[in-house]
């Protein structure tokens, strides 16, 4: 059902930003189906450092509303949002990068998460985080790496 | 969650269990705010015409300890202002060397105003807050300089102002000239902002009852304002709080005093209607 696209605009940006060749940029995005395939960073996520992102409140501050039986050290998780206990054995890579990149295209337009790789912010935009994502790409692939851990099945 | 039932379609079944899991609202506690013998109502029905299920303080989601510095006036911090405000009550001030008890006598003379605020003011042809009036007898009636929003005379004294009506349920002008201003505050409270790009009512109306890490969700209602907050380890504005919340969502936030908060103000009283008037209250 779900086609998987490459939205890979590596070769056009490859031309002009020579340090960030691989990083697809958060307007060249594409969600196709609910899902974005391929790494935006053109590298792999790294599971641990996704994990420390998700915990930090300046970063994914996912436990600010979703509980996770994997992070029992942290006291204070949310209830907000699902709980993220084997979210990938319902997800495919594609779409939970997807979710994380903006949830609202992908899942619910009216979701209160926040959209960690997009542009597409509220008005009145804090200076000091204006025309900036969430995340970062390497950091959308690190918390996508830990993610794919969530595994029960 | 408006869309679940095609996002539901869309998912397998552990996802939607998942969902079921995620509660809508949980509820506030049933604990019952006694102050002195007399019972405060925390919580009211909901016109039909509200977005919410029923009205809650925010008194309702805070934990037992902070509830129980709110039911005695000994132990509640915010008393310690209120002291402070009798005093410049009754201090006289400015060119024409009057105090608030010359032309007011007691503060209970006030008692019943906080019920009806913002409310609409012919002068300037706009809403007027607490603020707004007490800096008007300030400098056209006793000569002396405008204190600032946040200045602490001010939020003192308009906590001693408000206290008189402590017990009586808020009752907000929304209809006449009001009406426009309920609209704007409206927009607003369902605007997404910043960075983070939400919308007071994503948490406020959405959530309530949920844990947002930490934080126990209320209404954000203003029945208690100005609140002793053990945070901020004083009384602030309702404009103070409207502010921290847009800078939560890293939002640039509207100033205190302006038209947007005053709009904001009214909207939202005006969803608390019915709700006790709980100044000073205690929040965490
Ligand atoms: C402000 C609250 C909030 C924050 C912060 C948040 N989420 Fe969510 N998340 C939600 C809600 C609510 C949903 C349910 C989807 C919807 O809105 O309809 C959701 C859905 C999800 C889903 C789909 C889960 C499922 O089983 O269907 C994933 C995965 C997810 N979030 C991951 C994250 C990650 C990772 C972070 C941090 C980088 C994060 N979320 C931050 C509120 C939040
Ligand atoms: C010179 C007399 C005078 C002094 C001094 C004075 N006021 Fe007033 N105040 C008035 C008058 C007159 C009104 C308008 C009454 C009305 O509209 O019913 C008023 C209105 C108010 C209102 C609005 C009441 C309402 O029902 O709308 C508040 C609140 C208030 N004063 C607080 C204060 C405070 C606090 C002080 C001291 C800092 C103070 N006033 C000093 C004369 C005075
Ligand atoms: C990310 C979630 C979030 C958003 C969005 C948000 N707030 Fe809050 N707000 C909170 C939290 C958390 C608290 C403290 C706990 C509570 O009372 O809900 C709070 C408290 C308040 C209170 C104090 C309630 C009391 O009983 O003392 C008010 C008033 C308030 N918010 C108004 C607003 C308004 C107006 C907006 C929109 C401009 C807004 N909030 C947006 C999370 C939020």
């Amino acid at each position: 059902m779900r086609k998987l696209i490459v939205a890979a605009t590596a070769a056009i940006l490859c031309s002009t930003a020579i340090a960030l060749a691989d990083t697809v940029g958060p307007n060249e995005v594409k969600i196709v189906d609910a899902a974005v395939e391929g790494s935006l960073s053109g590298q792999a996520g790294d599971a641990a450092a996704g994990r420390d992102i998700m915990i930090n409140r300046k970063l994914g501050n996912c436990l600010a509303c979703h509980q996770n039986s994997e992070i029992p050290e942290q006291p204070f998780h949310g209830e907000v949002g699902p709980p993220l206990d084997g979210v990938a054995d319902r997800w495919s890579e594609g779409e939970l990068r997807a979710i994380l990149v903006d949830v609202k295209t992908a899942m619910n337009p009216d979701s209160i998460m926040p959209s960690f790789y997009s542009l597409n912010l509220g008005v009145r935009v804090a200076e000091s985080f204006a025309g900036k994502t969430i995340l970062q790409a390497q950091q959308v692939e690190d918390v996508l790496a830990y993610l794919m851990t969530l595994k029960e099945e | 969650m408006i869309n679940r039932g095609g996002i539901v379609a869309a998912l397998g079944l552990s996802a939607l269990m998942a969902m079921i899991v995620a509660p809508a609202h949980a509820d506030p506690d049933n604990n019952q705010l006694i102050i002195d013998g007399e019972v405060i109502i925390t919580d009211v029905a909901a016109p039909d015409d509200s977005p919410l299920d029923r009205i809650y303080s925010g008194w309702r989601f805070r934990s037992p300890e902070t509830q129980s510095l709110q039911m005695d006036d000994f132990e509640n911090p915010g008393f310690v202002a209120v002291d402070d405000a009798i005093e410049s009550w009754d201090t006289a001030e400015g060119s024409e060397g009057k105090s608030c008890a010359s032309c007011h006598s007691d503060p209970s003379s006030l008692a019943g105003l906080r019920t009806t605020l913002p409310k609409w003011d012919e002068a300037t042809n706009k809403p007027a807050t607490m603020e707004n009036l007490i800096n008007r007898c300030r400098t056209d009636r006793m000569g002396a300089e405008a204190w600032g929003w946040e200045q602490k005379e001010m939020v003192n004294m308009t906590a001693l102002v408000s206290l008189q009506s402590r017990g009586m349920p808020v009752n907000v002008q929304t209809d006449g000239p009001m009406a426009e201003w309920i609209e704007k505050g409206k927009d607003l409270y369902y605007t997404r902002v910043g960075q983070l790009n939400m919308s007071c009512s994503n948490c406020h109306e959405d959530n309530y009852g949920n844990q947002i890490r930490s934080d126990h969700l209320s209404q954000g209602q203003v029945n208690g304002f100005p609140v002793y907050r053990l945070k901020w380890a004083g009384l602030g504005s309702i404009h103070r709080r409207f502010k921290g919340c847009m800078e939560n969502i890293r939002a640039t936030p509207f100033k205190r005093g302006s038209d947007e908060f005053i709009a904001l103000e009214a909207y939202v009283a005006s969803r608390g209607a019915g709700l006790a008037v709980e100044t000073p209250s205690v929040r965490n």
